[in-house]
């Protein structure tokens, strides 16, 4: 049988797929033990130990300075400032998109400027945020909506001109106006594609979110990571990476189930 | 009534010539069945009386008025595929030109209205024989389900003209049979002027009153382009079929398929030797 024909069992699945979760643990471990045996105050490689005292004095043992417990508010901060950006790049995408993807005098309009703006690398602009927005929580906003904002919208567009000429041509037929082509043909079809640009720009989120974190903050998962850099405390550096790519990936998760959910015609098969 | 009337029209696409010369009166209730070879430009046509191209020169008028340039509510259409919303139930796609009709700012219907309309809606859907479907999507129907689907969704807007194009072309035999009786039925009920674009001589011959054929005269490379398609046939079947009479003089049902190898003939000069 050929390779491309062979699928493997769902037990071998499973294993294949924990396969390399184990793996980057293991070496971790004998990485950090090796380390460790030459020089037992070595902080590079910190025992999982360590860092399970580490994570314990972060999310249980209030701080003794404001008694605040500092995995939580850091990541409300984080979150908080991640789901305004996010939300605000979803509105703008949605509209900006349908316009641009349905009105041929807004494509003229607007595409071309679009497709330069997200050619600007985004963290170039940041210096320019800080100056302009200040260093509070609308600089780090707005780098997060100036990065995923403008690929979100040309997706959108994208799919919309996607749709099949047809669907539009029976609509017309069918007596709609433009208005009602957008709400009932085009809209509906589109908010699934929605929310998977929505996943596809979580990490590019994270990205802006930790680099304004990392220069300007007082709180938030970014900024935690780099003040702690300082003291090359990485049995706190592993577990924040650790926290926040299983934030991102239960987020990946929970809104493509929330598609399925809410638009189950999107995941049936096409014919 | 409807009728539709192609005067000189050509169609070109940049400096290809697609069509030449087409000038064709459609009877009101007539139907139409519009063949010829992949390419000629029948789509095309089809595209021109529905409003979605606009003729390089010549004129159409129905009732004597010149078409509007975009598809509109009086001129239903199905295509071979995509005729169908995807994010709809069938329900729900029946029920949409109503809804559109009746609500230009929500395109949706509540209450009372809603029950009237959807009525309506699951006796069309009955009608075509999708009874008992109504909370699907499309994906899970099949393609005959789809096209029977299509086909309610154009008629609840009680087009003047229904204009398909190879509806039925994907469809397996046994099913295109028993989809060509529900055609013949809704023709002969509705007041409906059908022009039915198909590459099936067999089916043009089995539905249509009248059928026409599009030919390029010179198709030679080098001429393609300055030539397009001429209309080359114009067969009315006979006896006369009539619309709103399925049970006049003539067996016409549709198991009864005899003079289709003739027709072939016909429009196949080659074949005769
Ligand atoms: N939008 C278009 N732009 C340029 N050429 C087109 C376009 N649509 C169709 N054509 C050309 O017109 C000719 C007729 O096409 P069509 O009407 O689709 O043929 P048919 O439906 O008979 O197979 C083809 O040669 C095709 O390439
Ligand atoms: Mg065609």
């Amino acid at each position: 049988m050929r390779w491309i024909n062979r699928k493997p069992g769902p037990g071998v699945r499973t294993m294949l797929m924990l396969a390399p979760f184990v793996l980057l643990v293991l070496a971790y471990g004998l990485g950090s033990m090796a380390r460790l045996s030459d020089n037992p105050s070595d902080k590079l490689l910190p025992a999982l130990g360590t860092m399970v005292d580490a994570i314990n004095r972060m999310a249980f043992v209030p701080d003794v300075r404001t008694g605040e417990y500092v995995l939580w508010s850091d990541t409300g901060a984080s979150l908080g400032r991640l789901s305004i950006a996010l939300g605000l790049s979803t509105l703008i995408a949605l509209v900006t998109g349908m316009l641009v993807g349905m009105l041929p005098y807004v494509r003229a309009l607007l595409a071309p400027f679009i497709a330069t703006i997200s050619m600007v690398p985004p963290l170039a602009l940041l210096p320019i945020l800080f100056i302009v927005l200040g260093l509070g929580e609308t600089a780090k906003i707005a780098l997060i909506v100036i990065g995923v904002a403008p690929a979100m919208i040309r997706d959108l567009a994208l799919r919309v001109q996607e749709l099949p000429r047809e669907q539009i041509t029976k609509a017309e037929t069918l007596g709609a106006s433009s208005w009602q082509i957008a709400l009932r043909v085009v809209l509906p079809q589109i908010l699934p594609r929605l929310i998977t640009s929505l996943r596809l720009q979580l990490g590019p989120a994270w990205l802006f979110l930790i680099a304004a974190e990392a220069i300007s903050a007082d709180s938030g998962l970014g900024y935690r990571i780099f003040l702690v850099r300082r003291y090359l405390s990485m049995d706190v550096i592993f577990p924040y990476v650790a926290w926040i790519t299983l934030l991102a990936v239960i987020t990946n998760f929970a809104l493509d189930r929330l598609r399925i959910a809410v638009f189950p015609w999107s995941n049936l098969e096409a014919r | 009534m409807s009728e539709i009337v192609f005067d000189n029209v050509w169609k070109e696409y940049g400096d290809q010539i697609v069509l030449e010369k087409i000038s064709l009166t459609i009877a009101p209730r007539a139907f139409v069945a519009l063949v010829g070879p992949s390419g000629c430009g029948k789509t095309t046509f089809l595209k021109m009386l529905l409003g979605e191209e606009a003729p390089t020169q010549g004129q159409i008028t129905i009732d004597g008025v010149p078409l509007v340039a975009e598809p509109g509510p009086d001129r239903g259409v199905v295509f071979q595929r995509y005729s169908v919303f995807p994010h709809l139930t069938v329900l729900g796609n029946v029920l949409l030109g109503k809804e559109l009709r009746a609500a230009p700012v929500t395109a949706r219907l509540f209450g009372a209205a809603r029950r009237a309309a959807r009525d309506e809606a699951m006796a069309l859907i009955a009608e075509v024989g999708l009874a008992g479907s109504e909370d699907k999507y499309p994906a899970q129907l099949s393609g005959g389900m789809q096209q029977r689907l299509a086909l309610a969704q154009a008629l609840i807007m009680r087009p003047k003209v229904l204009l398909l194009d190879e509806p039925f072309g994907a469809l397996d035999p046994g099913i295109r049979a028993d989809i060509h009786v529900l055609m013949k039925r809704l023709w002969h009920e509705t007041e409906l002027t059908v022009v039915m674009v198909t590459h099936d001589m067999r089916e043009a011959f089995t539905l249509g009153t009248r059928v026409i054929a599009f030919e390029r005269p010179r198709d030679r490379p080098e001429e393609r382009e300055r030539y397009g398609a001429l209309l080359s046939r114009d067969i009315d079947i006979w006896p006369p079929r009539i619309a709103g009479a399925p049970l006049s003089n003539t067996p016409d049902q549709d198991d009864l398929v005899t003079p289709l190898d003739h027709g072939q003939d016909d429009l196949a000069p080659t074949q005769g030797v």
